[in-house]
This record gives structure tokens, sequence and C-alpha cells, in this order.
């Protein structure tokens, strides 16, 4: 007699379990939509919030305005958004002009050179810089890095809150996100491309500047976006050091204002809810989100490049 | 042909020379120098943090509520536990939905889809959106705004308020580290499972995810880490510093980036030192949490 | 042998309680079966033909399979065998490329009709893989599982007992129920998945090259448990290995690849018969290639 004789056929019985399986089902697609919700919100927010101001402001005094005063009073209040750009790219450009070399380096130097024993004690160090929150930067920055460096061990003349402080700080925060992903792409280039140009008798350099980097590029300006795109929209770190004037000045040793620093700075302050002031908050995030998400696209294209490379 | 073959190879190799090497030996100490660079910023940053704030730590730092007046009384208490509370609501609510949400994406979805392809698309956008922006949300919707969280008090910035800000800012890491522990769960396992007669959610429940555990707990860890020392989140929410008594789930709260970021403003000097006190506590707590998810992976990490 | 079934009538029209396997010599539904020579059809497969991606992988396959006997499927690599074994217990549900045609006929059902749950049939068709994938967790844990999640009733430590003790494994592990799986040798752990399998009661076992990843010496205690199975059980089994075949199976369809223009190529069932039929005196000339070993 054969063993399994199971009473029931092999149709398909509507049981608990069935019409639990379907429930279970949507239960998790409900829970993945809401990352759909959470980007509709915030898109229906900024841009909801943001119509009664432009009924008022002229988009074009706004984007092209350069005096920005939203807290002033009567005549000098000014709704041009100019120096806050200027001083969002201003100052991304100061800390990527230090990020990028240093977290290329870093990152060549761990993907190429550094044997294991030295990436096991060097990797966690990066990473740890990676995790310190930006407000202690911005201590450090505000406490130490301006007297004691800017001031002092190099005699700037800098002002209390100013610009290359700031800057330079954001390029330290910044820096992890371009060692790790450009390490990471480096270390995905096969070894057989390194051991074809060192058997034609390369240097080590060359093969790393002539074969590596060029091979690992779209993950390298992978990085370089990525981390582009962090510093834009950092807030702390300008908040406590660069202080809270906005500025539209190559001058770096004077205060700058970008705008998430605005944003921030703005929410704290005794501002009414439903005042052109207060919707200052939401206009202003609206041209930061639509600024980082257009970094971001380009971010994920060459990011998808690399991956897709050696996949 | 041969001939030519060689002559470029002679020539790449006399290239190979002492001038190559000093050149390589160059290239490698620029390396070595942005190395340097990075260790001694970070070394520099916790020492000076640690000179400054080493003064004040003391039990009773940690136990008295914060002073604007009395700046030797000083204490983080309700900063402290703003802080863990916040951390506890956040991981309640991250957890079960970024979990799902990954399970959703892995196992469910077809990725043929245009529905499906659009919540990819959209965690990885959500992944840079900046903090500040995620304040902004918050700000709007959950302490102004439309929803009114179980009647806990709508046009308040509450904790549960600051946790779900907090939560939908670091959610997508959780779904995407959870993600990548479930896909290393390898498909010989569920196939086993499948063909023994066990629905796809019995699957899921008692295999993969138990295997997939070690990766999420170290993800969740992970995206509390960073939750904790945001700041911008909080203030655009309207967390309150200088607090005088201890947060409750519908009242003012506080949280230890919000304490540091208001002494930093002060002008006295003193309060500066405090702000570095604060920060030992906070970077303390880091360490502790990172210890754990190290620890973690080391001890229960599966390797299939 | 006692049993109690419902009424003929009810039981014809009752879907939810009609009793899937026939007694000896009758259909479900209560007609007499045609028995092929010796036994009853456990399957019948008719004009089956696999696609991925609409690609055909394998064509026009029709044959009956005997249950209480081992049937190999043999053929060179890329002639449909794992593909077409995949279809009888529906693994192949779990590729969304994947579309199968023809009819496949389980004990008279149609298995493939839409209103079968592919979990029910699971439950009755076993399947053994080629590389063993214990589940990461104790012995008693992986054989405890499908009984479990089946609802199965009884002493769960007497059910794991006896599954070990019918895939030969009992006395090798009884002191280690409690460690994990992942610890025990290849052959070990295969005749674990066996003994997993035979846990939850079924009817056929389904092989997929189960000894290709294993030494010679868990070969043979394998093949060896697959004749003490025969009893109990309907096997199927595919093998590249010939000389298993020939060991173990009581009939064997040899699989071969056609090649058609452009250079697409397709599994096709050349010749099925008593295995030493096919080893001996094949009637197809490609049959006595492969097994003289001309190509494969």
């Amino acid at each position: 007699m054969p063993s399994g004789q199971r009473p029931g056929g092999i149709t398909r019985v509507r049981t608990r379990r069935s019409v639990g399986e379907q429930a279970i089902k949507g239960l998790l697609a409900a829970a993945a939509v809401l990352s759909v919700l959470t980007t509709t919100g915030i898109v229906v927010t900024l841009v909801v919030e943001s119509v009664p101001f432009f009924e008022i402001v002229a988009i074009g005094d706004f984007f092209f305005g350069t005096d920005w005063a939203p807290l002033a009073g009567g005549e000098q209040q000014s709704f041009g958004v100019v120096p806050l750009i200027w001083s969002t790219l201003y100052l991304t450009g100061v800390g990527l002009l230090v990020a990028i070399p240093v977290g290329l380096g870093v990152g060549v130097y761990l993907a190429e050179y550094a044997s294991p024993r030295v990436r096991r004690t060097l990797k966690p160090i990066v990473e740890t810089l990676a995790g310190i929150p930006t407000i202690v930067f911005g201590y450090f920055a505000l406490t130490f890095f301006t007297p004691e460096i800017l001031k002092g061990f190099l005699g700037l003349e800098v002002s209390v809150f100013n610009g290359l402080s700031a800057g330079i700080i954001l390029g330290i925060l910044v820096l992890p996100t371009i060692a790790s992903v450009s390490e990471d792409a480096m270390s995905a280039v096969p070894q057989s491309l390194r051991e074809g140009a060192f058997g034609l008798g390369a240097a080590k350099w060359q093969v790393v500047v002539r074969v590596v980097f060029p091979a690992a590029l779209s993950g390298i300006v992978a990085a370089l976006v990525l981390g582009a795109s962090r510093a834009i929209g950092e807030t702390v770190v300008i908040l406590v050091a660069a202080g809270n004037n906005p500025n539209l000045t190559f001058d770096l040793t004077t205060a700058h204002q970008t705008m998430a620093a605005f944003i921030a700075n703005t929410a704290r302050s005794d501002v009414a809810a439903g005042s052109i002031a207060f919707a200052t908050i939401f206009v202003v995030g609206l041209t930061l989100f639509v600024l980082t998400f257009a970094v971001n696209i380009v971010a994920i294209r060459f990011v998808r490049r690399y991956r897709q490379v050696y996949d | 042909m041969a001939v030519a073959e060689t002559d470029i190879a002679r020539k790449v190799v006399q290239r190979a020379s002492s001038g190559e090497r000093s050149r390589d030996l160059l290239f490698r100490s620029s390396l070595m120098l942005c190395l340097f660079i990075a260790v001694i910023f970070l070394g520099v940053l916790l020492v000076d943090v640690a000179a400054d704030g080493v003064g004040f730590l003391s039990l009773e730092f940690l136990t008295s509520f914060p002073s604007r007046i009395d700046p030797q009384s000083s204490g983080i208490q309700s900063a402290l536990l703003g802080t863990l509370y916040l951390m506890g609501l956040c991981a309640l609510f991250i957890v079960p939905i970024g979990v799902a949400s990954a399970v959703y994406l892995e196992e469910y979805a077809d990725n043929e889809r245009w529905y499906n392809r659009l919540i990819e698309v959209n965690i990885q956008n959500l992944a840079s959106v900046p903090s500040v922006v995620y304040g902004i949300l918050g700000l709007a919707f959950i302490v102004r705004g439309p929803i009114d969280i179980f009647g806990l008090g709508v046009g308040q910035p509450t904790l549960l308020a600051g946790a779900l800000t907090l939560g939908l800012l670091v959610l997508p890491v959780v779904i995407i580290v959870s993600r990548e522990a479930i896909r290393a769960v390898p498909p010989s396992i569920r196939e086993g499972s499948l063909a023994l007669g066990a629905t796809q959610w019995q699957t899921i429940w008692k295999q993969v995810l138990p295997g997939a555990l070690p990766g999420v707990a170290t993800g969740v860890i992970l995206a509390l880490s960073r939750a904790i020392g945001e700041t911008a989140p909080l203030i655009l929410v309207g967390a309150a510093a200088f607090q005088r008594f201890n947060p409750t789930l519908d009242g003012q709260f506080s949280a230890l980036p919000i304490q540091i970021f208001n002494n930093v403003g002060e002008p006295a000097g003193v309060f500066r030192d405090l702000a570095a006190a604060t920060i030992i506590v906070l970077l303390v707590i880091l360490l502790l949490m990172n210890s754990a998810a190290i620890m973690l992976r080391n001890r229960y990490e599966q390797k299939w | 042998m006692e049993r109690t079934t419902p009424a003929r009538d009810d039981a014809r029209n009752d879907v939810s309680t009609r009793d899937l396997s026939p007694r000896a010599g009758e259909h479900a539904d209560g007609s007499a079966a045609k028995p092929d020579a010796e036994g009853t059809a456990v399957f019948r497969l008719e004009g089956v033909s696999v696609a991925y991606g609409g690609v055909t992988a394998v064509d026009e396959v029709t044959f009956a399979l005997r249950e209480h006997e081992i049937t190999a499927f043999i053929g060179p690599s890329g002639c449909g065998k794992s593909t077409l074994i995949r279809c009888l217990n529906r693994m192949n549900d779990l590729i969304p490329s994947a579309s199968v045609h023809g009819s496949v006929l389980y004990h008279d059902q149609d298995l493939y009709a839409d209103d079968v749950d592919p979990v029910q049939v699971r439950k009755r068709i076993g399947m053994v893989f080629q590389k063993p994938n214990p589940f990461p967790k104790s012995i008693f844990e992986n054989i405890a599982f499908g009984p479990r999640v089946l609802g199965m009733k009884g002493d769960m430590s007497e059910i794991v007992e006896g599954a070990l003790r019918k895939a030969a494994l009992w006395d090798e592990v009884k002191d280690r129920l409690k460690t994990n799986a992942f610890g025990m040798s290849g052959g070990q752990q295969q005749r674990l998945c066996i003994a997993r399998t035979m846990a939850i009661e079924p009817d056929v076992i389904l092989m997929d090259e189960p000894c290709s990843a294993l030494d010679p010496i868990s070969t043979g205690a394998i093949e060896e448990l697959m004749l003490d199975l025969k009893d109990r059980y309907s096997i199927i089994i595919v093998t590249h290995n010939m000389q298993q075949a020939a060991r173990v199976s009581d009939r064997t369809a040899f699989f071969n690849v056609d090649k058609l223009e452009a250079g697409k190529r397709v599994g096709k069932l050349v010749e099925f018969a008593a295995t030493e039929k096919i080893f001996t005196t094949p009637d197809d000339k490609r049959t006595e290639a492969y097994v003289t070993g001309k190509f494969g």
C-alpha cells in the first residue's frame, strides 16, 4: 500500500491559510508603498505651501533677486534667493576642493595599496569619521578650527562665523562618502586588467592612474556626485560655523548662509505660522529639494553604470 | 612584427627605471598624506572634544536638568531621556515597516511591473534627500498638519512626531540593508522549503527572515546610529532645549543633538564646554551601538 | 487495508474531500485503471512541452510513469530532463518565464488545472535537489519543519525518528539531533534531505541528480536507500550517471537534444522502456550510441 494517502484533493481549497497569504501580501505591499507616500508628501507639502508665496512675490524676483532679507520690516524686506543658492554652491565647492583629493586619495590607497592588515585598521577609521554626527563637526569648526587653526595657526583674518571654516569642515564631513564609494568602485575592477598592465612593465602608479582609475570612472564620478549631494544638503555645520547672514560674496572670511541653514534658522526663530516669512521655509525647501533631486539623478545614473559594467 | 613588439617592450622596461621608481614613491606618499590628513582630523577632533568636555562629566551631569542661568549645575537628563525615547519609538516604527517593505520587494514584487519599479526608485531617491527636508515634512504634516496621531496634540512638537520624522529619514537605510540580507539567503533554502509543501509566507517567516536576521539587526542599528545624531530635522520639528522636565509622549521633548546645538550657540564660553561634555555622552552612546552591531555581526553572521 | 471514504457519488462531486490516491487497479473517480503491463500509472504525460521565455526547452513528451518503481531520466546535458522532472511537482512555477503545455496527470488528476493548489501538490510529490540544501538549523528542526508547517498531528520526536530511520540515518545522528545540520558531511546532508521529504509522507519522491555532488561511498548509500524506498514510494530520478540508472532503476527514459534550424536546440524523449532493454537492446540508434558512451 503506498504511503501518503491523504484525504482531500490537490485542488485549491479556499482555506483560512490561503486567504491569509493574500492578506499578508497586501500588508507588505502597503508598507512598501509608504516610500511613495513619503515622496508625495514631501512634494505636496513643499509645493502647496509655496503657492501662496508666489502669489505675492514674483518668480523672477525670487530666483534672480540678489537681496535676501525675508525677516526685515517694510521696505527692507526682500526675497531674492540668489545669495542662498550662491553660498550653497560656493561652500560646497570649497568643501569638495578638500574632499575630492583627500577622499580619492584615501579611496585609492585603500583599494590599491593597503595590505589586508592596514585595511582592517583604516576602514573602521574612515567609517568612524562617517558616523560622527554633523553637530560635532559644527562644534569643532566653531570652537577649534576657526580660532586655533585659521586664526591662530594660519594667522588668517577671519570673523568668528566664516565661510572658510564651514567649507573646509564640510569637506571633511563629505570625505568618507567619496572615499568609500570610490574604493568600492576601484575594488570592483577585475584583477586581470591590472595584471595585463603589469605584464607590460608598467609601474604601479601608472597602472592605478592609467588603468584602474579610468576603468572605475563611473563609480568615481558617482562618488563625487554623492559627496556633492551630501554637502549641498548639509545644515548644521553651516548653521553653527558660518553664521546666519546671507552674503553674496567671494569673501570666505565673512558669514555665509546656505539654503539648508536658512531653513533651520527660520524654523527655530519666532516666525508666525502662515506669514510670508514662514512660507520661505517651504519655498527655499522646494528649491533645495529640486537641486538635490537633480544632482541625485545624475549620481544614480553613474552608480547604475558602474554597477553594471562588471556584473 | 616581433621586432617592433620587443622594441616597445624594451622601451617600457627601460622606462621602469629609477626615475619611475621615484615617481612611484611620490605618488604613494601623496596618497598616504591624504590618509594622514583624514586620520589627523579625526584624532584632533576627538581630542579637542574630550579635552573641552571632560571637566563637566559626572553623574550629576547625567541626572540634572539643563540650565541657562547656572551652567555649573547644568545637566542633560531631559535631553538624554528624550534621545533614548526617540530611538525607542523610532525603532518601533522602522523595524516592521522597513522589514515588511524589504520582504515585499525581494520576495513578492515582480520587477517588471511599473509600480514596483516606482517604489524602488523612490527608495533610492529618498536615501539622498537632505535631512532638513524631512524636517520640513515633519513640521508640515505631523506637527502642524493633517495627521493627528492618536490625538497626541496636533500643533505640538511631540516625541512621536520627532520619532516619525527621524524614522522616515532612516527608513531607506533599513530597507536597503534588509533587502541585501534577504537576498543573501540562497534560493536553495527557499526551494527546499517550498518543495516540502510550505507556502510562500511560511517559507519567508520560518526560513528566510531567521536567516536574514543578523543582517537586518545590523542594518537597524546602523539606521538608529544615523538617526541619533540628526539635528536639523529636530530643529524643524520644534524640539526644545534647556527643557527642565522629562519628556512625555505627548509633550515637549528635547534631545542630545538639540542640547548641544543650543549650548554651542550661547556666547559664554562655559556653555561650549557643556556642549563638549554632551558630545562625549552622545559619542559614547554611538560607540556602544556600533560595538553592539559588530558583536552581533561576528557572533550571528550566517555563512552560507 | 481499512480506509474510510465517503460514498462514491459524493466523492465524485465533492472536490474538497476527494480521496486522491486510488485503490489498486482503480482511478480516483472509480473507473477501472488501465494498468500498463505490471503497475498502475502515477503520472501520465501527454504532449508535454516546457518553454522558458518562449524558447522551448523540452518538447512533446508522452509517457506514463508507474508507481512503486524507480524511473530514471537519462540523457546528455541540455536535454531537458531536469526541466521535465520539475514539472511533476510544479517547481517550475517558481520561474516566472516558464510555461508548461500539454497534459500532466497525477493519479488521473490534471496537475496544472486552474483550481489546483501547488502547495497541495508538493505535499504529495516531494523533491530532493542536486546540491544538498539543509536548513541552517538543527537536524531535528530540519526534519520537523515539513510536518509542522503542514500541521501534521503526532509526536514530533516520533515523526523525526521515523523519518531518520527510513533514511538509514538514525543511528548516525541520534545522539546529536540538536546540532546544526551544516556540520554533517555531504552524503549525510543529502540523506537528511531525503529524510526531511519522507517526514511529510509523500506519495512520490523526485530526485534531481541527487548524487552528483557526493562521493562514491555516499552515492552507494543513497542508491541502497532508493531501492529500499521503492516499496513505499514511487521514485523518479534524473541522473547523468548511466551506471547509476542501470543499477537502480526499473524503467529508463532516454532524452536527447535535437538541433533545429537557426541553431536552436530542444530536448526530446527518444525512448522509454524497461531499464534492461534500454541498456542491452535499445530500439533507437541514438539510445544505443548514448548508452555505449559514443557521446554525452
